[in-house]
């Protein structure tokens, strides 16, 4: 009977550690104060992460910088969006973008054959649209992006569909029968860092405009209805925003007081203007692109990828480490671009040619 | 002096099997044979049974069991029936309260329904058992000590799920049963009401559960150290104090000052523990009720800091635009 005890006792010890081995993160773990005193406010770096980011989230090497030649559009037809850029720079940006999008597969990942013109394809009336909004995040959300900007690789990474991306779950609460119906929660969800909080908070919040703040703003009740459900999926977004960026709530806030702006990092403020952002380009540039996308590219009720923080930042605080990518690529940043591409959202001229794909 | 080296007891007494006074006026007698076991000698007594269910017991135990199943069955469907899916997931899954828009209403079964069920039978389990542990006790002529520490877990129970839900008016506002979601659910409570660590009866609750641990481990290393001296006849020497009683006094005046008597440490453990949900309880029926900030109410009343700014700008953008995001 004693052998038996220690022998559970001995296995159970080795399924704890196994665990822990295999999940916690070990020391040293590097911390950086960043509040006041005594706030407990610390970024922790653990090295052998950052090494990891830091391997992975390395620009591509960028082609040498041409800028000759007459603007695209006098020598190149159906150019509509880049038609003032050079033709040296719309060149090295067409080339540039295979390289980011579509390595194997080349310029007819796009392109049809012997007719570049052409836009039969629904990648090349997608790419286009894409270039238009890389463009509007650079021009119109410096208040986001700074000077670091976007390009194509910033999502992409070497692969036609960027790897994180996501889809509208099932409406809370729609289900039918008997037992309890899918409440949006309760099951591992990858993009909230495998909690049981809600799994899509970027449909209420990074897509439709509800209300993120939940917090009180008075000591006594003063007429703040939102609920504790509510809060659940403000908390949610606000685990994708940590898992997103490889950091903590410290990060942007003091623990002490979430809500409170005067206790926040400057961090929150950029974080702020990222949600009007994320709202504009998922509205305005993805879902009008849905009927676009093949149905087999399409979420499981049929709409359409979308961006979410994730998208562009893959696990750190600034996309690729804050390399200033999108400089090197001036028509990027709305140089030469057509004034209507920058502004209005520009139709895909021919969904219908492209839904046949 | 190895003594403290011990996890189990040592002593395992075995003497007749014997099945207690007998049970008067009670339709149920009590069930099993009893037996004595080597594995649970080192933990407690080594007599097991029989036990005594009764009326109460035997009600309370089906009304936990309904509450189980409903809170299991729910759980496991929501995984599709999976039997791989719900062990692998079951800390992940829960049965959530109705949506807030139900208010008090009773929403259909599969909108939280099913959760108003399960929290009915759990509750009558709890309170039934308190019957039952406080007859068994008048049956032994005991006090009802025990009855009323129940209780007290009850009460922090009901605030939860029944009383504060009411006076919020939805029962969108009780937690979810579930591992995980529960945590997630607490989180969220403190999230949404400005920091529960300000709110001075979570603060009381706090001294007296880590107070709670502390007696414990001053009382149980008190007795052990002087059970040599026979110390473990606590309650005798409550009147007729021996050595051991003389020595752990002495020992706590020489450390401390002060110390507690036989009886008085029980008290003091008591109270310690049945405040720790009394209190705690009451921090939760004002949250949302009488206070919705705690961290702004302690600001007010000087009980925490509001820290300077020490970066700028640390304004809201969305009052710079003018605007609500």
């Amino acid at each position: 009977m004693r052998t038996a005890l220690s022998g559970v006792a001995l296995l159970g010890a080795f399924a704890v550690s196994l665990v822990a081995v295999l999940t916690f993160s070990h020391p040293p773990v590097e911390m950086v104060a960043t509040g006041n005193p005594g706030t407990g406010m610390q970024l922790n770096y653990v090295p052998a992460q950052v090494a990891q980011a830091l391997a992975i989230n390395q620009p591509p090497p960028a082609l040498p910088l041409i800028d000759a030649g007459p603007p695209a559009k006098t020598v190149y037809k159906n150019v509509q969006v880049l038609g003032n850029v050079s033709t040296g720079a719309f060149t090295r940006l067409m080339v540039s973008m295979s390289n980011w999008v579509a390595p194997q597969q080349g310029c007819n990942y796009c392109h049809v054959a012997g007719n570049f013109a052409d836009d039969s394809k629904y990648t090349k009336v997608i790419a286009r649209r894409m270039l238009q909004m890389t463009i509007a995040v650079n021009t119109t959300y410096a208040n986001h992006v700074g000077s670091v900007g976007v390009t194509c690789y910033t999502c992409h990474r070497g692969a036609p569909m960027p790897t994180q991306i996501w889809f509208t779950g099932v409406t809370p609460g729609s289900g039918t029968g008997l037992v309890e119906t899918n409440m949006g929660k309760n099951l591992p969800a990858a993009a909230i860092n495998n909690s049981s909080l809600p799994s899509d908070p970027f449909t209420p919040f990074l897509l439709n405009n509800e209300q993120i703040r939940d917090q009180g703003t008075t000591a006594l009740p003063s007429g703040n209805r939102q609920s504790i459900k509510q809060t659940d999926w403000t908390y949610a977004l606000m685990m994708h925003y940590s898992q997103a960026l490889g950091v903590n709530c410290a990060f942007c806030h003091n623990s002490q007081a979430f809500s409170d702006w005067s206790e926040s990092t400057p961090q929150r403020v950029t974080a702020f203007y990222a949600e009007a952002m994320l709202r504009d380009l998922n509205r305005n540039y993805m879902v009008p692109l849905t009927a676009t996308f093949p149905v087999s590219q399409r979420g499981p009720t049929g709409d359409v990828a979308k961006i979410n923080c994730a998208t562009c930042h893959q696990g750190v605080y600034k996309p690729l480490f804050g390399a200033a990518m999108a400089a090197k690529f001036p028509p990027l940043l709305g140089v030469g671009a057509t004034a209507a591409a920058a502004t209005a959202p520009m139709p895909a001229s021919d969904t219908t040619n492209a839904t046949k794909n | 002096m190895t003594e403290y080296q011990n996890i189990f007891t040592r002593v395992q007494i075995r003497g007749p099997l014997h099945a207690g006074v007998p049970v008067t006026g009670s339709v149920f007698q009590r069930e099993g044979k009893p037996f004595f076991s080597y594995l649970m000698g080192i933990i407690g007594n080594a007599q097991v049974g029989p036990l005594y269910l009764g009326s109460l017991g035997v009600a309370s135990l089906i009304c936990g069991f309904i509450a189980i199943e409903v809170i299991g069955l729910n759980m496991w469907a929501s995984v599709g029936w999976n039997p791989v899916l719900f062990l692998r997931d079951l800390p992940w899954l829960a049965l959530e309260p109705p949506a807030p828009a139900y208010g008090l209403h009773i929403p259909p079964l599969n909108q939280g329904g099913w959760w108003l069920v399960a929290g009915f039978f759990l509750t009558a389990a709890m309170i039934l058992w308190f019957f039952r542990v406080y007859r068994r006790a008048r049956q032994l002529g005991l006090g009802t000590h025990t009855a009323w520490a129940w209780a007290s877990a009850i009460w922090l129970y009901l605030v939860l799920g029944f009383i504060r839900p009411i006076l919020m008016g939805s029962w969108g506002e009780a937690p979810p049963f579930g591992i995980f979601p529960h945590l997630d659910w607490t989180v969220a409570f403190s999230l949404r009401y400005g920091n529960l660590y300000y709110d001075p009866f979570h603060m009381l609750s706090i001294v007296f559960l880590y107070g709670s641990v502390l007696l414990f481990a001053m009382h149980a290393a008190t007795i052990l150290a002087v059970s040599r001296f026979g110390g473990d006849k606590e309650v005798e020497q409550s009147v007729d104090r021996g050595t051991a009683s003389e020595r752990a006094a002495l020992f706590w005046r020489w450390t401390m000052g002060f110390n507690a008597t036989m009886e008085s440490i029980h008290r003091w453990a008591w109270w310690f523990a049945v405040l720790t949900p009394l209190t705690g309880g009451i921090g939760i029926l004002l949250t949302g009720t009488v206070t919705d900030n705690w961290f702004l109410w302690a600001v007010k009343h000087g009980v925490a800091p509001h820290y300077a700014p020490i970066y700028s700008p640390a304004i809201d953008p969305a009052a710079v635009q003018g605007v609500k995001p």
